[in-house]
């Protein structure tokens, strides 16, 4: 039987690989969207986990949402991406420096 | 013991797959693995009876938000080198972070700080219970004004999207439909008098 604490477990171990490629990959914007994408999937995990075992199912309606800001996050995250890389021919984070002083 | 030796079977494939998102050199290949992460996870999802979520993971995920990201990484021409210069600089760090984290996690969760038996089953569900009826009959009650402003968050993403990569480029011939729509009989025919030509 699959119990809360395999699923508590299996999203930790998402979440910590997450985190530990954005620490890798700190220059490629691309995959550290990409690894944002895989946090809010560890976080989901936890949702849905919660909400079946304490039967409430207000947990995957709250899935439901982060899907969609997920969702636009990414399309503009993308989006920004694109121009930067039409701008500067690259889409390292170190080119994002206009701002700088 | 079926479903337990699936989830043990999906849950590895998902880690591998996690690792092999933030390890892997080429960003297809990092974008294929994060495509198979969603589908093992809308598998598991599956197996703790959350059809609906899971199907919309695949829909929507796998479907939609990793397809654009897949067009992207094809799009742009990316210099590999340069992004993966400094790779293992900051690797040490990461991966202290990433023990302290699942280390914290399992400390909240093994003490039973949460107040609930983290080692049973869920209670099994009847068997005509319908999730996708259950989701969608809160969705549109509770949830009614949430699911609104949902809908506008996306309008916006969608705005926002085509807005930033709207390229006006010069000398284009596009329709001006304002200027269509705004003209004039007395603006576009010019009616000339003149005599008709004589025949030598």
């Amino acid at each position: 039987m699959i119990t809360l604490a395999h699923l508590l477990t299996l999203s930790s171990v998402l979440f910590a690989l997450s985190v530990a490629g954005i620490f890798l990959n700190r220059k490629n914007l691309l995959l550290l969207l990409m690894c944002i994408e895989l946090l809010l999937l560890a976080a989901n995990f936890n949702f849905v986990a919660f909400s079946r075992y304490l039967g409430q199912l207000d947990g995957q309606i709250f899935v439901f949402f982060v899907l969609t800001v997920a969702a636009a996050e990414s399309a503009i995250g993308l989006a920004i991406l694109v121009v930067l890389f039409r701008e500067r021919r690259s889409i390292s984070v170190e080119e994002l420096n206009q701002l700088k002083g | 013991m079926l479903p337990l030796i699936l989830f043990y079977s999906f849950a590895t494939i998902l880690v591998l797959a996690g690792i092999a998102v933030i390890v892997s050199r080429n960003p297809v290949y990092a974008a294929l693995s994060l495509v198979l992460c969603f589908v093992t996870s809308a598998a598991i999802w599956l197996l703790i009876e959350a059809e609906f979520l899971a199907i919309v993971l695949v829909l929507v995920y796998v479907g939609a938000v990793m397809v654009l990201f897949l067009f992207v990484v094809m799009m742009i021409d990316i210099n590999l080198e340069e992004l993966r210069a400094g790779f293992t600089r900051f690797a040490w760090l990461g991966w202290i972070t990433a023990g302290a984290i699942v280390f914290e996690i399992a400390g909240v969760v093994l003490t039973k700080r949460l107040g609930i038996d983290v080692t049973r089953g869920a209670a099994p569900l009847p068997a005509n219970y319908s999730n996708t009826q259950e989701l969608g009959a809160l969705l549109y009650s509770k949830y009614a004004y949430p699911f609104e402003i949902a809908a506008m968050v996306l309008l916006v993403a969608i705005v926002a999207a085509i807005t930033l990569t709207l390229r006006h480029r010069p000398n284009l011939k596009v329709q001006n439909i304002g200027r269509q729509v705004a003209a004039r009989a007395s603006e576009r025919v010019r009616l000339v008098k003149m005599d008709s030509e004589h025949r030598e």
